[in-house]
């Protein structure tokens, strides 16, 4: 009978939702259940590949070298609109050291973004890709970069994408600047009604600013031809996309593309996809017959490989006297970029409560700056910062406490399929946060605390997809020693991936984890998994580890059934030993496979179908106490309390670690960072990480995590959802409503900076 | 506009000014830090000298007293991964602004992307793998994988050498010295609480 087979899957990843056709289990594993009694799994184990991080050998694509490899850059557009008239490389060619340069003039056309090209004529941002040098150093190819000679056509154009929409802005594409020709658009009930019937309206407008995923190892590939073959190292969260991605834009098969990533600096959504510098390297290689290695500086991931679309969000929300909430309208738009990325941020409106009557119209706007690319909960984080400031607002409207008013209007089902959730603990999450801030002690009436010091209490809700599903698939490899190495197409990208999969397979195999061997992120070796993104990979390719583990177990059994001539019923599996019933003997791994002829023994298991019917979300909620200076204006965060229901635990460590840092990542979201666009030269300004404000360990509140599920059996063997991204939703939103709670005066606008603290008390 | 940055007392260019009170010269020997352990070497009386637009540098990396004919302009970061191959030092932002690249020089915490190798003359220099003994890791090291101090690890290797600093000029650093002391090392991660969970548990055990 065959183990798999095929079904028609749903899942969401970011905020689309996928349908596939997925090879999953016959069988469904049963989950573990709450209360069970497991050894490794949900415990603070460190990580397994903790060595090589603090030892300095853990090898980045950054740090790799290949013999006889050159280095290439790129010479990115210095204006933000123009087309290109001519390039003439002949100079830059002559500079000793320089072995090619690439341009369209020499490139064949390789489609990218839709209806660009990897060279195109018409430059669309000033960050744009013109050319790219391949030299002996990366010194020279820099210099060789300033004598390339590029006379451009200006054009006028737009960083903002409030001017973009305006009748004659200057066009970036033909289509307009409106991303598909006009906005996207989403209505249930009738909200204009519901504006007539309610005792409350608040109508206001909020804004959220470009933030840049800034990873500290930049985008970098390293790439080396062997023939036709392409061995290609690469800092990315998707092996197989950068694999499919370049085997397309070459026009070669996918089995000659080789894409490793073993250690990767951070991405947040930035690399999810094939780069452009990637398939630069690639045909640069190919021409001079030497391994080629590419990295971004600074700047390049400041303006060129993805940000966080801004946001203008007007909303309009009614409520009865008695709570209920009776009607939400959001208009919105934000800058995609010179090219197609997703600015919607209304997915959390839709969703989280209860509301009959839900308007939404959202554009994504070209606009001449660096394209946007997921990051980390790409729309929730600016899109829940709007919704729940203007939920308390509409709250003190009513004179009803803001955590009152969300339990009133709490939904039991997904308010846009109206179907059932597999789990929802998000009442539990409001309650124990609640509880650990002291939410008592928030001022009833806000700014009214005396002297220039105001503390204030807030909060706000998250909810996210987070629950992964097929196609997932991992290897399992047991060795004659007993020693085990489970192998997956999947991507560590600082957030425990090695250690979660080692702590599923010690767990099931009742082995030491120092016995596991974890290899990930390679096309070539490891089977197929999804890009870490979405925060699915725990939740999608810890089922499939279990899988296979589970599988190695029976076969270990039934060989063992064999070797003592016993039913396969008649033998237990327990701490790595097979014993039969009545018989002291116990065989243990290595004397199993001993007597086998197979060195190795290999299974694969597979991530089983999520069930029909259901919506899986994760839910939370965040509480902020903060601090504002009313003299300077400055805001000092002094606690949150982060408490949600993510379905099971994995590693109480890496997970504690992870909200940690997606609280810090929403804090500084609400209070530093900014991409500034110079509307008078169309360029970025804060192109560094001095001018562009990342927060520091001296902008570290006590953070407090609480995780209120235990597990959710609905979803899969393992009964996970993932957390990265839950972690950083609600966190601007907790800390604005804190703010408010604190001076008594709304920031409708992010961040949160002392002059707009200011503006907003004295203006 | 340009807005202000909202909470940094310290600023990250300071952080190192703080730091610099003679380690070295205090005498304190801490059995686990091994840059203290040996005997201070007389510094190399040869300048460094330019010869075909090379100059040639003596300095001491990682306990061991190395000669080298480098480019003028060579950073101390470039000596190290490009020169000696010591790929843990890791470069970030290039410009002095993360602290990626932070190694010990003369038991001070520096940018090592932000001072040419040649600054580095005659001095003694510690990175990354300097902590190590072989294969065996240093306390500080151990305490960051027990107490998770990181998460993608690609700042890491600058976070230790911090650290280290830190530890050599305060044993048993308070949670405001912590802070200070390791405000110069951005971590995008942002695993700051478990980092300075880290340093804590190492002072303990150092």
């Amino acid at each position: 009978m065959a183990r798999t087979t095929f079904i028609k899957a749903k899942t969401f990843f970011e905020d689309e939702q996928q349908e596939t056709i997925a090879e999953v289990p016959v069988e469904r594993i049963k989950s573990w259940e709450a209360g069970a009694k497991l050894k490794v799994v949900g415990k603070a184990v460190p990580r397994i590949d903790g060595y090589d991080k603090v030892s300095g050998t853990a090898q980045y694509t950054f740090d790799l070298t290949l013999p006889n490899m050159v280095y290439a850059r790129v010479l990115r557009s210095k204006l933000p609109h123009a087309t290109i008239r001519s390039i003439d490389t002949s100079h830059a060619e002559k500079l000793p050291g320089v072995l090619a340069v690439i341009s369209q003039k020499n490139t064949p056309e390789i489609k990218w973004y839709g209806n660009s090209f990897l060279f195109d004529r018409h430059v669309r941002f000033a960050g744009d890709e013109v050319a790219c040098i391949a030299a002996e150093s990366e010194s020279i190819a820099e210099k060789a970069l300033a004598l390339i000679k590029v006379e451009y056509q200006e054009l006028p154009f737009v960083v903002d994408a409030g001017e973009a929409m305006k009748k004659n802005a200057p066009q970036l594409h033909s289509e307009g600047n409106i991303q598909g020709g006009k906005p996207f658009a989403y209505e249930r009930g009738d909200v204009e009604k519901a504006f007539q019937e309610a005792d409350a309206v608040i109508e206001e407008t909020f804004r959220t600013q470009v933030a840049i995923h800034n990873p500290t190892e930049a985008h970098c590939s390293l790439v080396n031809w062997d023939g036709d073959k392409l061995l290609v190292y690469d800092s990315t969260q998707a092996v197989f996309n950068v694999r499919d991605g370049i085997a397309n834009s070459l026009n070669i098969p996918a089995s000659h593309v080789r894409v490793i990533k073993q250690y990767m600096g951070g991405a947040f959504g930035s690399k999810l996809v094939a780069g452009k510098y990637t398939v630069m390297a690639a045909l640069l290689a190919k021409k001079i017959g030497r391994p080629v290695k590419i990295s971004l500086d600074r700047r390049e991931m400041n303006v060129a490989v993805g940000n966080r679309p801004d946001s203008v969000q007007q909303l309009k929300f009614a409520a009865k006297k008695d709570g209920t909430l009776l009607a939400m309208q959001h208009k919105s738009y934000g800058a995609a970029g010179a090219y197609p990325s997703g600015a919607g941020c209304s997915w959390p409106l839709r969703t989280i409560y209860q509301c009959p009557n839900v308007k939404v119209e959202e554009h994504t706007v070209y606009i001449n700056a660096g394209p946007g690319r997921p990051m980390r909960a790409p729309g929730h984080v600016q899109g829940v910062f709007a919704m729940d400031s203007a939920i308390d607002e509409l709250a003190e409207k009513i004179n009803m406490d803001p955590l009152e008013f969300r339990l009133k209007n709490y939904a039991e089902k997904d308010q846009v399929f109206n179907i059932p959730y597999t789990s929802k603990r998000l009442k539990e999450a409001y309650e124990q946060g609640a509880k650990a801030i002291g939410w008592q002690r928030r001022n009833v009436i806000p700014g009214s605390s005396t002297g220039h010091h105001k503390r204030g209490i807030g909060m706000a809700s998250q909810i996210w997809w987070g629950g992964g599903g097929p196609p997932a698939a991992a290897n399992m490899k047991l060795n004659r020693d007993g020693s085990i190495q489970v192998l997956a197409g999947t991507q560590d990208l600082g957030t425990g991936t090695y250690t979660i999969i080692a702590q599923v397979a010690s767990e099931v195999m009742e082995v030491p984890i120092e016995n596991i061997q974890v290899i990930i992120g390679d096309t070539a070796t490891t089977p197929y998994c999804p890009s870490s993104g979405g925060s699915t990979t725990a939740p999608s390719v810890t089922p499939a580890v279990r899988d296979a583990a589970e599988q190695m177990k029976q076969k270990l059994m039934d060989a063992a059934a064999a070797m003592l001539n016993k039913p396969v019923r008649d033998l237990t599996y327990s701490k790595g030993l097979v014993s039969a019933r009545g018989d002291s003997k116990k065989l243990s791994i290595s004397d199993i496979i001993r007597q086998l002829n197979e060195r190795v023994l290999v299974t694969t298991g597979y991530r089983e179908a999520n069930p029909e019917g259901y919506m899986i979300n994760s839910f939370g909620a965040q509480f902020a106490e903060v601090e504002v200076d009313t003299y300077t204006g400055k805001i000092t965060v002094l606690k949150i309390v982060a408490a949600h229901d993510i379905g099971r635990v994995l590693n109480r460590l890496t997970l504690e670690n992870q909200f940690e840092g997606g609280i810090m990542q929403g804090l500084s979201f609400a209070l530093m960072e900014e991409r500034i666009m110079d509307a008078n030269t169309g360029l970025m300004t804060n192109t560094n990480l001095h001018d562009y404000k990342l927060p520091l360990i001296t902008d570290t509140p006590q953070i407090e995590v609480i995780i209120v599920s235990e597990t959710d059996p609905m979803i899969s063997n393992t009964g996970v959802k993932g957390i990265g991204e839950p972690a950083i939703i609600p966190t601007a939103g907790a800390i604005a409503n804190a703010v408010y709670n604190a001076i008594g005066v709304r920031l409708r606008e992010l961040p949160m900076t002392p002059d707009r603290v200011l503006n907003a008390l004295y203006a | 506009m340009k807005k202000e940055s909202t909470s940094k007392e310290i600023s990250r260019r300071n952080f190192i000014k703080n730091l610099s009170s003679g380690v070295l010269g205090t005498g304190i020997i801490l059995h686990t830090l091994p840059s203290c352990k040996e005997a201070v070497q007389e510094i190399p009386v040869a300048p460094p000298l330019e010869k075909n637009g090379l100059s040639t540098i003596t300095l001491k990396v990682n306990h061991q007293w190395r000669t080298l004919q480098i480019e003028p302009q060579t950073t101390l970061v470039e000596l190290l991964r490009d020169h000696l191959q010591l790929s843990g030092t890791k470069v970030t932002c290039s410009h002095g602004e993360c602290g990626a690249c932070t190694v010990l020089l003369d038991g001070k915490a520096v940018y090592s992307c932000h001072m040419l190798a040649l600054d580095a003359h005659g001095k003694d220099v510690i990175s990354i793998e300097g902590l190590m003994d072989g294969e065996k890791l240093h306390p500080l090291q151990e305490a960051f994988i027990e107490n998770d101090g990181f998460q993608c690890g690609f700042c890491t290797p600058g976070q230790i050498m911090s650290a280290y600093a830190l530890l050599l000029k305060h044993r048993r650093p308070n949670d405001k010295q912590i802070k200070e002391g390791m405000s110069g090392n951005l971590c995008r991660c942002a695993a700051y609480p478990k980092i300075a969970a880290s340093v804590k548990a190492a002072a303990r055990k150092m």
